[in-house]
């Protein structure tokens, strides 16, 4: 039996070692070492590309980082709940709808996100609908803002918040809401009361997921934002192309997954502690 | 009488089949009343047609004698009790308890939260959760939250059949004495005979989602109304019309004859139920008989030529 247990572990053990420890104690190395003239590193050894990361301006970027991870994690919580919720009452068709979510994935991200270009410019589907109907006379300024960053990455990470959801409210035992009707509830008190309670473990789990990508996201602030509004993934992409600076992006890296940690673990402990 | 529940002529349709049939049924006020049958016979469906989980196709359901067929679950003055209890798992059993009286906005919950739970010996166990429960404290957290209500009507569907039996048959006893005491109206569905036998006032036997006999418990036993309601509750000897049950039929050497009736037969084979052995005797071909035999009184062996007999007051004839 332990022979198997080795066997079945292995594979996934290995590939965890090599594809995510290794690189991870690489970039470790980099961010203490200096910034060689055509990128790379070199010697000596510094703790200078943290001290950096103090600067205002840097910290300014995470700021922006965290609010909008937060804002487009919170709608895609309203958003994604209901749509979950709906799946799963919808008896043989939930296949179909599950199916609906998930078809976006077959699509590369990055044409996706140039839809939207399309979708929001100041000429694009949105502006000229609203136009011709009459509803505005100037074009809205919906490209390269905040709004067009959030707008993508709730898009692009919806479905991370509605199939753990959805996994949750599936589970559900339907004889739960019976009795909570049964015992007075209307509809909506049996939402708040039982569902929503009972429903938290996804609910976290779909935050977690769609908050750390958000977190690590740079092609949604760069094509929607525009370059205007980036955030730190850009930051990051940044200093290994155009700045030449591989050393200061690693030690950024590394504050991006501090932050994630930092966020994740009062959750995590609270879940552990917590009854489901 | 007062009747606490109605059911006229009420019938629950699907497209392709018929759950409950033209059920006509009437609920004393203060009864213990079980709806019994085999699985699939509609006694689940008309359970939950009186909760309002599912709606009639045809007929009326009053309550003290006011419709209700087309009020939602929460606009009911009845509780269910669910096979599986149904308890909320991220409430305490306080907390479980408590959840009803918080929808009527009840002023005081303390005060009748901690009679139900001292009713229902849960006094100490409050703060239990359902995963920390057994699962007759379960059951009592489920009862004790429906009787907190002081509902009009009482459902329990099958309320002891996800215990282990040797609870089962304490549970029972329990039930029974909480009805009484309590003293409010139980209709319970179950597909156990001894339960309904034992725990009712009035028995409403279904079949195929008709109601084949209404009575009490000793009505249904001694005079059922037909061959189905006369083999569902306890077993039955049909030799030639006349039913005959095992406890009623003997066995013996010699024939009988006078307020007796006798027929020859062969012994086939014996079963031990620890008070009793139940003797297969076989009069013709395809027509056997069970006698009840005390343990001390069982002497006979495969093959042997017997008689069976039975007194003629104690033959079930149907119309």
């Amino acid at each position: 039996m332990n022979r198997l247990r080795f066997w079945c572990l292995a594979p996934a053990t290995t590939l965890l070692a090599v594809l995510f420890l290794v690189p991870i104690l690489i970039i470790a190395a980099y961010s203490l070492l200096s910034r060689g003239p055509y990128g790379g590193v070199m010697p000596p050894w510094t703790l200078e590309n943290y001290t950096r990361l103090a600067d205002p301006l840097y910290l300014s970027i995470l700021w922006r980082t965290s609010l909008y991870s937060l804002a487009a994690t919170a709608v895609c919580l309203l958003a994604g709940f209901p749509l979950a919720w709906f799946i799963s009452r919808s008896g043989p068709r939930k296949s179909l709808f599950l199916a609906l979510v998930i078809v976006p994935f077959w699509t590369s991200f990055l044409v996706r996100t140039y839809a939207w270009m399309f979708l929001l410019r100041d000429t694009g589907l949105i502006n000229s609908t609203l136009q011709s109907l009459g509803l505005i006379h100037q074009p809205l300024p919906l490209l390269y803002t905040p709004f067009a960053v959030i707008v993508g990455l709730v898009y692009g990470y919806l479905p991370f918040m509605i199939l753990p959801i959805y996994a949750t409210l599936e589970k559900l035992d339907p004889s739960l809401l019976e009795a909570s009707a049964d015992l007075g509830a209307r509809p909506i008190t049996t939402m708040f009361q039982i569902v929503i309670p009972l429903a938290r473990p996804g609910m976290l789990a779909g935050g977690v997921l769609v908050f750390i990508s958000c977190l690590g996201a740079y092609l949604t602030p760069d094509l929607l934002g525009g370059g205007k509004t980036i955030m730190i993934g850009n930051l990051v992409q940044n200093q290994f192309t155009a700045a030449r600076d591989w050393p200061f992006g690693a030690a950024l890296s590394l504050l991006l997954m501090a932050v994630v940690m930092a966020m994740l673990m009062p959750v995590l402990r609270r879940e552990k502690d917590g009854l489901l | 009488m007062d009747h606490v529940l109605e059911l006229h002529n009420v019938s629950k349709r699907y497209p392709n089949h018929t759950a409950v049939d033209d059920v006509t049924l009437r609920v004393p006020k203060g009864a213990f009343f079980s709806l019994v049958g085999p699985s699939g016979c509609g006694k689940t469906t008309t359970l939950r047609m009186v909760a309002g989980f599912d709606q009639p196709t045809a007929g009326e359901l009053l309550l003290n004698g006011q419709r209700i067929e087309h009020l939602r679950p929460y606009e009911r003055n009845v509780s269910t009790v669910f096979q599986n209890y149904a308890l909320f798992p991220h409430l305490s059993a306080r907390e479980n308890i408590e959840f009803g009286l918080r929808r009527r906005n009840a002023p005081d919950l303390a005060t009748p939260v901690n009679k139900v739970l001292d009713l229902l010996h849960l006094t100490g166990k409050e703060s239990r959760f359902p995963h920390q429960m057994s699962g007759g404290e379960k059951q009592r957290v489920a009862l004790a939250r429906s009787l907190v209500l002081e509902p009009e009507l009482l459902l329990l569907d099958e309320p002891l059949s996800a215990l282990d039996p040797q609870l089962r048959k304490r549970v029972r006893v329990e039930l029974k004495a909480l009805q009484r005491s309590v003293g409010i109206t139980f209709l319970m569905v179950t597909h156990d005979q001894e339960e309904a036998l034992s725990l009712s006032d009035r028995i409403a036997v279904m079949n195929k989602g008709k109601v084949e006999q209404v009575g009490t418990p000793q009505e249904i036993y001694h005079k059922p109304a037909t061959r189905f309601v006369a083999g569902f509750l306890g077993h039955i000897n049909w030799i030639g019309d006349a039913g005959v049950r095992p406890e009623s039929t003997y066995i013996a050497s010699e024939p009988r004859n006078g307020i007796a009736r006798s027929r020859p037969a062969v012994i086939r084979h014996a079963m031990y139920y620890g008070n009793c052995f139940h003797v297969e005797a076989e009069i013709d071909p395809g027509i056997t008989a069970i006698s009840e035999v005390p343990t001390d009184e069982h002497r006979y062996s495969t093959g042997q030529q017997v008689h069976v007999w039975w007194h003629i007051d104690d033959e079930i004839r149907l119309p």
